[in-house]
């Protein structure tokens, strides 16, 4: 029994989709946050097991996860900031509160 | 039929993701999400180290787990939203209709994924070393990414200065 490429797969789709119900169904800005982490580390997860088993002798896959988990930190930098100022300035961070823009 | 100390550790790592990425989702508290987000980021880090990425995974490890999971439990104890979090609920139809499309994808992405063939394939050992990564990755010839690593030294440098502007106090 060995370790195919299919098993890394199977669990970053189950990681991807766990990321994708949290993005519909959580009600916080924060938990919705915590969901696109999951997606994001799904991706790497596949970018490195493919490179790994399809192209050993290649880095790209390799790269573009570094690449990813940079962008992914700069993301979650940003859009912490914009919750704790939107927390800021009307006490509530649940989506449904999040309108006063709305015109 | 035995089974190595290679798939054990896969496989152990395998039903850590699975539960802890279902928990962080489906749990009621937000700082509890937040811890399974960290048990799943470090399971993905064992699976880098047991893939012989071990910069990758040293990677995720002090980015991920360090930077991203302090970022998040500091904001949600700063917005203390704990407490509120039980008083929003959802209404079930939403609930629903969210579980049936994930089910649905996930179920059509395994199917694909398994009755696709990707060819023969070899798992070469070996470590990658940080000789050949450093190499590649300050090098500017064909396979190698100076660009986008000043790219992304950009794009931190821009993140933290629209981070201060939006969260300094005016």
């Amino acid at each position: 029994m060995e370790i195919r490429l299919e098993y890394y797969l199977i669990i970053s789709t189950i990681m991807l989709f766990a990321g994708i119900y949290g993005f519909i169904t959580r009600r916080n800005l924060l938990a919705v946050l915590i969901s696109v982490e999951l997606m994001l580390n799904s991706v790497d997860i596949n970018f490195a097991a493919f490179n790994r088993y399809l192209f050993p002798d290649a880095m790209e896959g390799f790269f573009f996860a570094l690449f990813a988990i940079g962008v992914s930190a700069a993301e979650t930098a940003v859009a912490i900031a914009i919750t704790i100022n939107i927390y800021r300035n009307i006490r509530n961070i649940q989506v449904h509160h999040l309108d006063t823009m709305k015109h | 039929m035995e089974i190595t100390i290679q798939e054990t550790v896969f496989f152990i790592l395998a039903a850590v993701i699975v539960g802890c990425s279902i928990l962080s989702v489906v749990t009621r508290r937000i700082l509890r999400a937040a811890t399974y987000l960290l048990f799943v980021l470090f399971a993905t880090a064992g699976i880098y180290f047991q893939l012989n990425y071990s910069f990758l995974g040293a990677v995720q490890l002090t980015v991920y787990a360090g930077g991203i999971i302090v970022l998040y439990v500091f904001s949600i104890l700063l917005t203390s939203t704990d407490v509120k979090m039980r008083a929003a609920k959802l209404k079930n139809s939403k609930l629903f209709a969210g579980l049936v499309a994930s089910l649905a994808g996930a179920a059509i992405c395994v199917l694909i994924t398994v009755t696709h063939s990707f060819g023969s394939y070899h798992l070469k050992g070996g470590e990658l070393h940080v000789n050949d990564i450093g190499q590649a990755l300050m090098g500017t010839g064909r396979y190698q990414y100076l660009l986008p690593f000043e790219l992304i030294s950009v794009l931190l440098l821009a993140c933290i200065v629209g981070g201060i502007l939006i969260a300094r106090k005016r």
